[in-house]
């Protein structure tokens, strides 16, 4: 298979102009003949659904929750970049664009970064338009903040929930064609598998979560924008129900998937403090603007925070990064951490976390200063763990948090499989090997709002229409294999609970494919996870039938895909014989145990064919073209 | 004319017309208590039976005209209010095993639509001993007369201050909620608003249970 | 960390046609550091390895945003605490031994849908009848052609943090929806771009929160004092007053 990315000739800036002028278009009149259907409705999938319906396709869109609004997207804190350069601090769309190819590793394609960049400035326009209350400066003018480690101040935020604003503008959009008519909307569908007929993509089929019926439905295109995987180490912070079946269903059937190795790991988040855990609380990074990380420097060392005094303390990143300090990169403050934690210097009664000290901070600045910046974050904090953060230091544990690979798309968000779009985190297009904070919300909006209206109109334009219905056998081929997972799944009747499983596989990830792997616990964590997959398929114990709600049977089959997917991105992990972004390979560092890129042998995209059921993957590779910049060594120290 | 009866007739305008009609009545009360107050004057009800004939004079068309108001708001008023309970007990699901309400609202508010018909079968016996007897009726006696004797029976001066209370309680939660519901709320003076409401009530309801206390134990004391 | 024995009456409903009944359960072993949430995860846990049917709740992110979770806590909605969902509910706030009730959110409005999950899709439709700004994407100005004052903006903010959890109902005596419908009419109509639809807005979202078979609002403020976010009886002032304004000045309505 030979990987066509698709991207347009020309002058970096001219790139988007040129594709949407040589876009083919729908005739207005027409557009109300196809058909489109839109997975998920996060900031991605609502937004194109919306946008779509604006257009005037016929959109139906589908969601496992029961309200589009509960998309994870809500749970999104910090805020969205964009290059308005309102600040008059020399942002442009360049150095936006410059910014995420360098932050994502030079391991992104510059053409789609530049779009992204290019189209940033609008997206704040549109939800502006949409009654998003973004902060204000007094004059009534928008607000913004520097974020991630920014040199300009670009982001775009509302209080600490920036993306339920966002989410709320485009499902507010969203809903209005659905009282138009012009969206039909399936709340509580989980989507089981992609149908491909005549080498297109032309429908899903899905299980309806209060009845268990398996239904199908019919379109000229298809578009997944189902977020991210990172739930595959089932501790993570991602909703609970976050999953990957449709990717992988589409993956199954065709589609490429991209750099599933890519994940990236949060340093600030509340650790675990049992085994009973069940999800992740991130806390905003900001944190680390005035917060100092620190553990005790002897291990044995087992007094309260307080009474260890300053000079028996290890404030390791300002110790190793004395330029950065704490302000280091994501990755680079959660690979710290771990090794501390490692080295057995971790705090509190699980011995997995680090201290995020604020002490230092308000003598400073002053309670009150602390307060109006991180107030929320300290209650949050509180209401958690039972501490009080402006007496003692913090517990932070880095945890799994975005997945930037995803399905391999084109210039146009089309996968390999024609007719099949992937949109937001489920794709792997734009941030390389590492998402900068503020960019996850931008990019989202961006693939929903302004670029597949465009791309989407010249596929459909060049269509043959048909008048194929669910009748076709492909759909009933689907359909019978879903029933089938399904009654298997049911008849097993083991001993262990999903969750139990889903643990299992998540330690295993976290151990070996986590902030810091290696050849050997790669190869390792494959075998073990193939285990875990045939014990799944021998063991796992699930109540009641499928005619009916059945939480247990819908986390199964999600788990039962991220215990095949777990198993590809540790592929990955072993295939990239380098260090880049959020995938630490130890085996390839610095004298300094600093991340070492290899861009002769590995400056490429990885995209993973499937090739049926226990048959490995086939890699195939797109080279990555740096035309505009060039690829340097990150430096923090 | 129909959007005006459609617009009174929504679950909004239906509070409202709660709203409009009960500061009437509650405006009303204000005068009540006020003259009510003149039969604790110790002058053999002189002062009290001028008020009752200005008052009850068929010559006096204003007053005839607002009191017809007066019993079309509080017969809307009590109308309207038991719709709002009936559609508002349909919208509920089965009750809950436990529900810690006062967590979360004022005794009060919760107990209106209750509070409202025992004050609505008060006001009934209340009009039949007074209003109809002196003012339609052929009674031959005074109306301070009237109200001696009324109150001379213990079960009818307890009931009358059971009444009382519970009309307090109905006006605490309504006066503020009048505002509420005329969308009159501001930080500025909401909470004022508030706490006059609690204290204007209560002062309203204990000078109308001033009176059968006076005439059952203070009044005789004196006049024996 | 200390462990909590419990005692707890979970209403259990297979179906919107069953009947329904409260079930009890023993549970030990239970750390304070655990959220309710997570509780109940050991519950279910322990009821599959038993043979029966796990409790079904609804729950996504777990840190208080999407409105997913919502449970009767012994007699609150989101339980006994103030300003917080469900899943920020941690186990130290019971004492060991206690029992613990646990109800679906009871409206008209909202049916059961199996134990403790109800169906909040009444709001999606109050949303799709007036809940938005009708812009279509592209063509929008610049977002600082229109200055808005930052009190404004922080207003249309305090009311759009509804996560439409449905407490509001829930604890409502009258199972009103007022305060989810207010707080998106109030953040609305506080942003000048909300303002050229505030009338129709205003109708369209009370006719249909009328149709969906909620209650009126009667001012007890429970809503709000149970709301997780906080939003308060302001929205509904406001609301109010939209539609006196808007019954006096639309032509058709």
């Amino acid at each position: 298979m030979k990987l066509d990315s698709k991207i347009p000739a020309g002058n970096l800036a001219e790139k988007w102009s040129n594709q949407k002028f040589n876009y083919k278009l729908v005739n207005p009149a027409n557009k109300r003949k196809y058909e489109i259907i839109v997975v998920g409705t996060g900031l991605a999938g609502a937004s194109a659904a919306a946008s779509l319906a604006e257009l005037g396709y016929k959109v139906k869109a589908f969601c496992y929750q029961d309200s589009p609004r509960r998309a994870h997207s809500i749970a999104a804190q910090g805020g969205i970049n964009a290059s308005k350069n309102y600040q008059n601090d020399g942002d442009s769309v360049y150095r936006l664009f410059y910014d995420t190819v360098k932050g994502g590793d030079y391991r992104s394609r510059e053409a789609n970064v530049y779009r992204l960049a290019e189209v940033s400035s609008n997206i704040i326009d549109q939800c502006v338009a949409q009654g998003v209350p973004f902060a204000r400066e007094y004059g009534g003018l928008l607000d913004n903040r520097s974020f991630g480690g920014a040199q300009v101040s670009r982001t775009f935020y509302a209080r600490g929930e920036t993306g339920q604003q966002l989410l709320l503008g485009a499902y507010s959009a969203m809903m209005r064609q659905v009282g138009m008519g012009n969206i039909e909307l399936f709340t509580r569908s989980d989507i089981q598998d992609i149908v491909v007929v005549d080498g297109r993509a032309r429908g899903i089929v899905l299980r309806n979560m209060v009845s268990g019926q398996i239904q199908s439905y019919v379109a000229d295109a298809v578009i997944l924008a189902t977020g991210g995987y990172g739930n595959v180490f089932y501790l993570s912070t991602n909703a609970k129900g976050c999953n990957a079946t449709a990717i992988w269903r589409a993956h199954k059937k065709g589609a490429l998937f991209a750099n599933p190795c890519f994940t990236q790991i949060h340093p600030t988040c509340i650790p675990v403090s049992g085994s009973y855990q069940s999800k992740l609380t991130l806390m905003s990074e900001s944190l680390r603007n005035d917060g100092r990380i620190w553990v005790p420097k002897d291990p044995k060392d087992k007094r309260a925070p307080n009474e260890i005094p300053e000079f028996e303390r290890d404030y390791f990143l300002e110790r190793k990064y004395p330029s950065f300090g704490n302000l280091v990169p994501r990755d680079v403050a959660s690979r710290n951490a771990k090794e501390m934690i490692d080295d057995g210097k971790g705090v509190g009664l699980t011995g997995k976390a680090v201290y995020l000290d604020f002490a230092e901070a308000i003598q400073r600045l002053g309670k009150d200063t602390i307060i109006e910046k991180y107030g929320n974050l300290f209650e949050m904090y509180e209401q958690i763990t039972n501490e009080d953060p402006y007496k003692v230091p913090m517990r932070i544990y880095p945890a799994s948090h975005y997945t930037m690979g995803g399905l391999w798309v084109d210039y146009n968000l089309m996968t390999t499989i024609p007719g099949l779009f992937a949109l937001g985190e489920c794709n792997f297009s734009d941030h390389g090997a590492n998402r900068l904070g503020a960019s996850a919300l931008m990019q989202g909006l961006a693939d929903g709002y302004f670029i597949i209206s465009y791309s989407i109109s010249d596929y459909l334009a060049q269509l043959k229409k048909d008048k194929l219905t669910t009748d076709a056998p492909e759909f009933k081929n689907s359909e019978k294999e879903v029933d089938n997972k399904i009654k298997r799944l049911l008849n097993i009747n083991g001993s262990k609970t999903v969750d139990e499983l889903h643990r299992e596989l998540g330690i295993v990830m976290w151990d070996y494919v986590g902030m810091s792997r290696n050849a050997e616990g790669l190869n390792k964590a494959k075998k073990m996870i193939k285990d875990i997959r045939d014990d799944f398929w021998k063991n796992v114990k699930i109540i009641g039938t499928n005619e009916e709600i059945n939480q247990s049977l819908e986390k199964a089959a999600r788990v039962a895909d991220f215990l095949e997917l777990g198993e590809l991105i540790a592929e990955d992990a072993l295939q990239r014989n380098e260090s880049c972004g959020g995938h630490f390979r130890e085996e390839s560092q610095t004298e300094e145990n600093e991340a070492k890129r290899d861009d002769e042998n590995c400056s490429h995209v990885a995209a993973w064919e499937y090739s049926g059921a226990d048959k490995p993957e086939v890699l195939h590779k797109e080279q990555l073209q740096f035309e505009f910049v060039k690829p340097s060594q990150r430096s923090y120290k | 004319m129909g959007w005006f009866l459609k617009f009174i007739d929504s679950s909004v305008g239906k509070k409202l017309v709660m709203a409009l009609t009960g500061l009437f009545l509650y405006l009303f009360l204000i005068e009540h208590v006020i003259a009510n107050l003149l039969l604790l004057n110790n002058d053999n009800g002189e002062a009290y039976t001028i008020y009752a004939e200005v008052l009850g004079s068929s010559y006096n068309i204003p007053l005839r005209i607002i009191e017809f108001g007066l019993f079309f708001f509080l017969l809307y008023h009590s109308i309207n209010g038991a719709r709002l309970w009936w559609t508002n007990r349909k919208a509920k699901g089965i009750p809950y095993l436990v529900n810690r309400a006062s967590e979360n609202s004022s005794f009060f508010s919760r107990f209106m639509i209750q509070s409202g018909s025992i004050i609505f079968i008060f006001l009934v016996i209340h009009l039949k001993s007074f209003f109809v007897n002196y003012r339609l009726g052929n009674p031959g006696d005074t109306m301070y007369q009237g109200v001696v004797k009324t109150f001379e029976n213990p079960l009818y001066s307890w009931f009358y201050i059971f009444a009382m209370i519970l009309l307090a309680f109905h006006l605490v939660h309504a006066f503020q909620s009048a505002f509420q519901t005329l969308g009159l709320r501001h930080n500025k003076y909401t909470p004022f608003l508030k706490s006059f409401g609690v204290i204007l009530s209560i002062l309203i309801c204990a000078g109308f249970a001033l009176i059968p206390v006076y005439f059952l134990y203070l009044h005789n004391a004196g006049g024996y | 960390m200390a462990e909590l024995n419990l005692h707890l009456k979970v209403w259990r409903q297979k179906n919107k046609e069953d009947k329904g009944r409260f079930v009890d359960y023993d549970i030990q072993g239970i750390s304070t550091e655990m959220s309710i949430l997570e509780m109940l995860d050991v519950l279910n846990e322990k009821l599959i390895k038993e043979g029966t049917d796990p409790v079904a709740f609804e729950h996504d992110c777990r840190e208080g945003v999407c409105g997913c979770c919502g449970i009767f806590i012994n007699g609150r909605a989101h339980g006994p605490l103030k300003r917080i969902t469900t899943c920020q509910l941690y186990m130290r706030h019971f004492k060991d031994g206690e029992t613990i009730v646990l109800e679906p959110w009871r409206a008209k409005g909202f049916p059961v849908l199996k134990d403790l999950m109800v169906d909040r899709s009444a709001f999606d439709r109050i949303i799709a009848a007036g809940g938005f700004i009708a812009v279509n994407t592209g063509g929008a100005p610049d977002a600082n052609a229109v200055p808005i004052p930052k009190h404004n903006s922080e207003k249309a903010l305090d009311a759009a943090e509804c996560i439409g959890c449905g407490a509001c109902v829930a604890a409502c005596k009258n199972a009103s929806a007022m305060l989810f419908v207010s707080a998106k009419v109030a953040h609305l109509v506080r942003l000048p771009q909300g303002k050229p639809e505030r009338e129709k807005r205003v109708f369209a979202m009370l006719n249909q929160m009328e149709k969906e078979g909620f209650g009126s609002c009667t001012n007890t403020e429970a809503c709000s004092a149970e709301c997780p976010k906080g939003i308060s009886m302001d929205v509904i002032a406001e609301l109010r007053r939209e539609y006196f304004r808007a019954s006096l000045k639309q032509e058709n309505n």
